[in-house]
């Protein structure tokens, strides 16, 4: 047992969850625009880029992170998945080069309606796109049937994510992101009658999250993987599992009788956390499910190598964590003061 | 087309799309720093004007640097697996000081973009400093790793296998401190030099002052980098000559091994018949610009294997291309220079600003050049001298059309990006007319 290696997957496992919980809301934004519907539609947006301009970037890095992560402590993992899934993963660079420009276009260019609409229109797509296909990855890595054996492109490149439950995987990250964007911005207004339709969206995704999640289990047994029987199987994924469901009462409680915004964001944050905790509970010791799976002991990099990487985040943590909470506190805490 | 083939496009186009937009991240935040504090420390309202101005450019370049940046990470997976398996555990560890810079750089430009009237001023002003601050350490940390491609260091290869691995002897490699040096010197001067002409051209039309603050601090800048360019890059390449002789004799198209060796200005070289036609030769120039003594030896390339030889054609031209550039911008630099010192009512004359215009483009074409001398340089190795190439390249099959995606969406980018800077400059000019006379310095 390697405790830097611990430590090390202990970070990577934090910059996933940071990452879905941030960016993952900024693609939720991005998704929700596609529903906005016409009553203050304008607004809506404004609300979006007036949430997210100033702190979508450092969201964005935690991937960077996590990619970061599994190239030096985990090489093999990084260049298994990069090989058998690139196709998803081009779709992700694609879609996340798409979003980010045109979010950054529409904010800095808005000199006519019809360039507006094409950046928001862009921005609102490739947000569902990536999103979709950010959940095809986990799913493929849970479902095992990436194959270096195998022989013809469909085999070798497809069958692993290309399947209902990799569609399905797709769909629930949709309405998981959508699901934090929705109560996020619904904290971002004093705006009463914005704030109720943040409110109604949020209903709205959290039933189809819900659903979505039925799914997962659902497609997951027509796979042929019990996914339901080993969430039960482990001690920490069923405490995640049934803290997540219960979680949801007050939650729905909550937001039905109008309370603390605060409150719902937070327990909003806990839920999805909570599934991705579990999710990485059943997962764990495997990264890569195939026929001789790949763990992050065996895919570890060698301990000088782990003991420099975990030097560098530490570190790294140490200077990152102090200026991310001045730019939340300047931009997120001080204004919902302000305006309040 | 061929896979590798393919695989070599995608990464240089990639690679030459987002050092652009680096060099920007790298310089314009101390470009906008300085006109910052000249707006703080109550030089003229033209100032305040100008920052925001250029915090726009920056907010744009910044995030198409970091999306294509993203894509790069990926990229190094999807085209070279077998490069980044070995890689990784060796030279991961300055991308992961990298990330840390980027994050700071992130959280620091949300501070300065949006931070206007919510932060002190001079808080807000050292954020824009902290993201140029930390936009060189990552320029720096991103190039320890490529100079450890051309100077493996910090591992014993035991038969194709990394092992004994040192992280920090594989980022503090012989070529790290001096390629990161270079570029970002290179950032400074084009970077610089695009502002600077950028403001000139402006100014001739419109004789806004504001175009000519513009121009002063851009052309401080750009000088200084110039004229000390040419030391670091003679640094730089007796660090070649010493670790990558073949490189260098592809760099200078040298074939014969000889001493009192030649420098060559222009010239083609033809690998096939291993001699360069139609070239001045400078003789001794090369001996002592590579070891310091006109008399020294200079490997030429016939002393390596045929198949380790660089495509000498290309990296020769693009060196040329780039020494030839560097040339210019020095005397731009210093005619300038003189010009403020003796004659500084001179130095707005249409001439030397028709002059700034056209070396506007100059600094980044040199960048591309000096990238395409390293990385075309260094072939057929992608570890200098341990791991081919070829042998890195990914299995799996259509590389050419994930090529034409990029080559497709970066294209695009670079257009939309163009136009969106054309508007960003009439937008500044309506803003500026909008105003009365008194109120523009």
């Amino acid at each position: 047992m390697s405790w830097t290696r611990l430590a090390i997957e202990l970070f990577l496992a934090a910059s996933l969850v940071f990452y879905v919980l941030f960016a993952g809301a900024d693609f939720g934004a991005g998704i929700l625009e596609l529903f906005r519907g016409s009553r203050r539609s304008d607004e809506q947006q404004r609300l979006v880029s007036h949430a997210m301009a100033p702190v979508w970037e450092a969201n964005h890095v935690w991937l960077v992170l996590a990619v970061v992560i599994l190239f030096m402590g985990f090489p093999v993992i990084y260049t298994t998945a990069s090989t058998y899934l690139f196709l998803p993963l081009v779709a992700i660079l694609v879609g996340v080069v798409a979003r980010g420009t045109a979010f950054t276009f529409r904010h800095y260019d808005t000199l006519t309606r019809r360039y507006y609409r094409a950046y928001s229109g862009v921005f609102a797509w490739s947000s569902l796109w990536t999103a979709f296909f950010l959940g095809t990855v986990p799913a493929a890595l849970m479902l095992g049937r990436i194959d270096p054996s195998a022989s013809g492109f469909s085999a070798l490149f497809l069958d692993s994510w290309l399947n209902p439950f990799g569609a399905v995987m797709g769909v629930f990250t949709c309405c998981l992101f959508s699901f934090l964007a929705s109560l996020y911005l619904s904290g971002e207004t004093r705006d009463e009658e914005l704030r109720a339709i943040f409110r109604r969206r949020a209903a709205f995704a959290c039933g189809a999250m819900v659903l979505a999640g039925g799914g997962v289990f659902v497609t997951a047994e027509l796979s042929g993987l019990p996914l339901l029987g080993e969430f039960f199987a482990h001690p920490l994924s069923v405490a995640c599992f049934i803290v997540a469901t219960a979680l949801l009462v007050p939650f729905w409680f909550n937001l039905r009788r109008r309370g603390n915004v605060t409150i719902e964001r937070v327990l909003a944050a806990a839920i999805v956390a909570l599934v991705l905790l579990g999710w990485f509970a059943v997962q764990y010791p495997v990264a890569i499910r195939m026929a001789e799976p790949i763990t992050f002991e065996r895919a570890a990099a060698p301990e000088a190598t782990l003991r420099a990487l975990l030097g560098a985040l530490v570190v790294g943590i140490l200077l990152i964590l102090p200026a991310l909470l001045y730019l939340l506190k300047v931009f997120k805490w001080e204004t919902l003061e302000r305006e309040g | 087309m061929d896979d590798l083939l393919a695989a070599r496009l995608q990464m240089a186009f990639s690679l030459g799309f987002h050092i652009i937009f680096a060099a920007i991240g790298v310089a314009m935040p101390f470009l906008m720093a300085a006109a910052h504090a000249l707006h703080l420390l109550g030089r003229g309202p033209g100032y305040r004007t100008l920052t925001k101005a250029w915090s726009r450019g920056v907010a744009i370049f910044f995030a198409v640097g970091a999306v294509s940046g993203t894509a790069l990470s990926f990229e190094l997976g999807l085209l070279w697996p077998r490069f980044m398996e070995h890689a990784g555990p060796i030279i991961g560890m300055p991308f992961s000081w990298e990330g840390t810079a980027f994050f700071l750089e992130a959280i620091a430009i949300g501070i300065f973009l949006y931070g206007w009237g919510r932060v002190r001023p001079w808080t807000h002003w050292a954020s824009g400093l902290v993201t140029g601050i930390a936009g060189v350490a990552s320029a720096f940390f991103v190039i320890c790793a490529n100079g450890w491609m051309n100077s493996p260091a910090g591992f014993d290869w035991n038969g194709g296998d990394p092992v004994n691995i040192d992280p920090w002897a594989a980022m503090f490699n012989d070529a790290a401190f001096l390629q990161g040096l270079h570029m970002v010197v290179a950032a400074f001067q084009a970077v610089g030099f695009g502002v600077a002409g950028i403001h000139a051209g402006l100014y001739l039309r419109t004789r806004y002052a504001i175009h000519r603050q513009g121009v002063m601090i851009a052309f401080v800048m750009a000088a200084l980098a110039s004229i000390a360019q040419p030391i670091v890059g003679d640094f730089a390449a007796k660090s070649v000559a010493r670790r990558q002789p073949v490189k260098l004799a592809a760099m200078e198209a040298l074939f014969d091994t000889q001493a009192r060796a030649p420098l060559l200005i222009g010239g083609l070289p033809d690998a096939a018949a291993a001699r360069t036609e139609y070239a001045i030769e400078l003789p001794g120039m090369l001996s002592f610009l590579a070891h310091g003594e006109f008399s020294a030896v200079v490997k030429g390339l016939k002393d390596f294997p045929r198949e380790d030889w660089p495509p000498v054609l290309i990296t020769h031209l693009a060196f040329q291309l780039m020494v030839g550039v560097g040339g210019l911008l020095l005397a731009v630099s210093l005619a300038g220079v003189l010009l403020l010192w003796r004659k500084p009512e001179k130095f707005f004359s249409p001439g030397m600003l028709r002059l700034l215009v056209l070396c506007a483009p100059l600094g980044f074409l040199a960048i591309e050049a000096g990238w395409t001398v390293t990385e075309v340089g260094r072939q057929p190795w992608i570890i200098q001298g341990l791991l081919r190439t070829s042998e890195a390249l990914t299995p799996r099959p259509g590389i050419v059309f994930t090529f034409a995606v990029y080559l497709g969406l970066y294209l695009f980018l670079a257009a939309v990006v163009t136009l969106l800077m054309s508007r960003q400059v009439q937008a500044l000019h309506r803003e500026l007319a909008g105003r009365s006379e008194g109120e523009i310095p």
